[in-house]
């Protein structure tokens, strides 16, 4: 069974952004630069697939400028077999929208045909939590969005859900889409010996023009803005003072 | 034209997301004065008649039969695709729920159409407001799609009224099953106290808690305030507690009239599900936690000592 992994580059989870002043977007220049998380539990996966030899060959792809090598190479380092970049031209400037992205995947899955395809559940930029379902969608597969354990029994997929009330499962016919929760596992960091080896593997790159797909977004950004501060409040000595505050000054309990 | 908000349920009641949801929709309407349908994965008759009577509402589709199908996105996704092929729907509107997480993308793929998730604001009929980078910026965004399809963030609308509506009814019967998953089962959490979605007062618990035994510390809080009980990260991952607890920018978004943050350092992720809150307590022996940035009220002492003496004297005010 053959894994297809989708990585995306973003800012680093502990990073704190700031709201360019022109009000046209966030500043990256000079941030730190990653996986986005919710992937790198999605290459984990992919890889105790194959190490219990549920999965042959895992196959990270991401789809960006030529810095996303970046995201693609520390994917090998953890273990992925090979990688492919779906590069944009190196003008295009806009935000795809996932359903491009999902778009751009699907010309990926459909030269590649993997059994299983994995994808985090969400960017942690543009929070959107859409692309994984997209890709079902459009490939006309199952999907087990958020999942928090998989299981593979028999040609069928058994995905735990995380679902608003406490989890839920499914059972998926393969091929199929996952997308990963936090609970699904913990990823490994890589060795340094991993991280020379990962130099070494096989990263093709795929020109997104050549693939037919419309990358002109339906959705344009007219603004950007920080959303207004909390001021830091006061420190009380005691509880009684905090009961009395919440009660007579803020009307809350 | 006609906007479609996709509406869920638990039992006999309409959920309170959707209501919020519906009042998003509303927004909407008021700049296209088309009309509003409300789409009910249900065949009960009395869910469906409390639909009727949400003021504002024009139409309810409901469906006959079996609708257990339905619970699948890969079922669910293509019937409502046909709901809105046959109709003239602009828009496609949900709570930002799991389900609605699941389910609308996939619609929105069906359709060849984008989606905007989460929209806290309507600009007009094409443009909505969303936050983005962990509710650390706020996006206008304008979608040139025929059909849009929108998430919205319930905690930032108010719930729509379920009185004053005489909404007409439609069934549907045609239901899809894709035949390409199978539902096996589901562990719902169960509890007596409000859901985090729309309680007035949360108390949440993180890695400072220590174990899952010393959340009864809060649930007596909880109790005595008729709280909500919610988690960090830390905690769920941790196995204090469960997923469902979880508050912050992947699990579950809030904004309560009161939140009590307990032994939470008050990470990015976290505040972005709560900073929105009106009234923020924290809670920590650490003076330099983050939370305290963004706390009306901070208390710097050790849980053990402070939760309960609060309950105490919460409980003899009572
Ligand atoms: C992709 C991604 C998504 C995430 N999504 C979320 C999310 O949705 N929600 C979320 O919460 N987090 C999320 N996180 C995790 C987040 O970054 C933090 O790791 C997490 O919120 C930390 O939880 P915590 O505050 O409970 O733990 P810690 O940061 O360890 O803080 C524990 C606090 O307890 C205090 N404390 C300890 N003992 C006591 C005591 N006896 N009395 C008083 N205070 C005490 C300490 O001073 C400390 O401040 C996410 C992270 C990533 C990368
Ligand atoms: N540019 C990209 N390249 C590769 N994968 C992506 C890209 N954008 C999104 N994805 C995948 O889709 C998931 C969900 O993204 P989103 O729908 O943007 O929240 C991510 O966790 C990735 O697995």
């Amino acid at each position: 069974m053959k894994v297809l992994v989708a990585v995306k580059r973003v800012v680093d989870a502990n990073v704190k952004i700031r709201v360019k002043p022109d009000q046209t977007g966030v500043d990256l220049s000079n941030v730190k630069m990653a996986i986005n998380p919710f992937d790198e539990i999605a290459v984990e996966e992919a890889l105790r697939l194959k190490e219990s030899n549920q999965a042959s060959e895992v196959v990270v792809v991401s789809i960006g400028q030529a810095n996303t090598q970046e995201q693609l190479r520390s994917a090998l380092a953890m273990g992925a077999d090979r990688a492919i970049q779906v590069q944009l031209p190196a003008d295009h400037s806009d935000e795809l929208t996932s359903l491009t992205v999902a778009k751009l995947l699907k010309a990926v899955v459909d030269q590649e045909q993997p059994e299983l395809v994995i994808l985090g559940k969400q960017s942690i930029d543009s929070d959107n939590n859409q692309t994984g379902q997209m890709l079902a969608a459009i490939t006309n597969r199952a999907q087990g969005t958020f999942a928090s354990e998989i299981k593979i029994d028999q040609g069928v997929l058994n995905v735990t859900r995380e679902i608003d009330g406490g989890l839920q499962e499914v059972a998926l016919n393969l091929p199929a889409v996952v997308t990963t929760d936090l609970r699904l596992n913990e990823p490994r960091y890589a060795s340094l010996p991993n991280i020379m080896k990962a130099k070494r593997k096989p990263l093709d790159i795929i020109e997104a023009v050549s693939l037919g797909i419309n990358l002109a977004p339906s959705i344009t950004t007219v603004a950007v803005i920080e959303p207004a501060a909390r001021e830091a409040g006061i420190i009380v000595p005691d509880v009684a003072t905090l009961i009395e505050k919440l009660s007579a000054e803020q009307g809350v309990i | 034209m006609a906007i479609l908000v996709c509406a869920e349920y638990q039992g006999q009641q309409l959920n309170m997301a959707s209501l919020q949801a519906l009042s998003a929709a509303k927004d909407i309407k008021a700049h296209t004065a088309t009309d509003l349908v409300v789409l009910l994965a249900s065949s009960d008759e009395a869910l469906l008649s409390a639909a009727q009577s949400i003021e504002g509402v024009d139409q309810v589709i409901g469906f006959s039969g079996d609708t257990s199908a339905l619970s699948l996105a890969e079922n669910l996704a293509p019937t409502i695709v046909s709901i809105i092929k046959s109709s003239d729907i602009s828009h496609l509107v949900s709570a930002a729920t799991t389900q609605a997480k699941n389910v609308l993308p996939r619609v929105a793929g069906l359709m060849d159409v984008a989606q905007i998730s989460e929209i806290t604001s309507v600009v007009d009929q094409e443009t909505f407001v969303r936050p983005i980078y962990a509710g650390n910026a706020l996006a206008t965004v304008r979608s040139s799609d025929q059909l849009k399809v929108i998430t919205v963030r319930s905690s930032a609308f108010e719930a729509a009224d379920t009185q004053g509506g005489s909404a007409s009814l439609s069934i549907h019967s045609d239901i899809v099953d894709s035949g390409l998953s199978s539902f096996i089962g589901e562990t719902l959490v169960k509890s007596d106290r409000p859901e985090l979605a729309s309680a007035d007062v949360i108390i949440s618990g993180g890695r400072g808690m220590q174990n899952g035994d010393n959340f009864s510390l809060l649930e007596n809080v909880a109790d005595t305030l008729g709280a909500a009980v919610g988690a960090s990260r830390a905690a769920v991952d941790a196995g204090f507690v469960s997923n469902d607890m979880q508050v912050g920018q992947t699990g579950k978004i809030v904004a309560p009239n009161l939140y009590i943050a307990v032994g939470i350092s008050g990470a990015i992720q976290h505040l972005a599900g709560m900073k929105d809150s009106k009234v923020i307590v924290a809670i920590n022996k650490d003076d330099e936690a983050p939370i305290f940035n963004v706390a009306d009220y901070g208390v710097v002492a050790d849980l053990f000592d402070v939760l309960p003496e609060l309950n105490q004297q919460l409980s003899d005010r009572n």
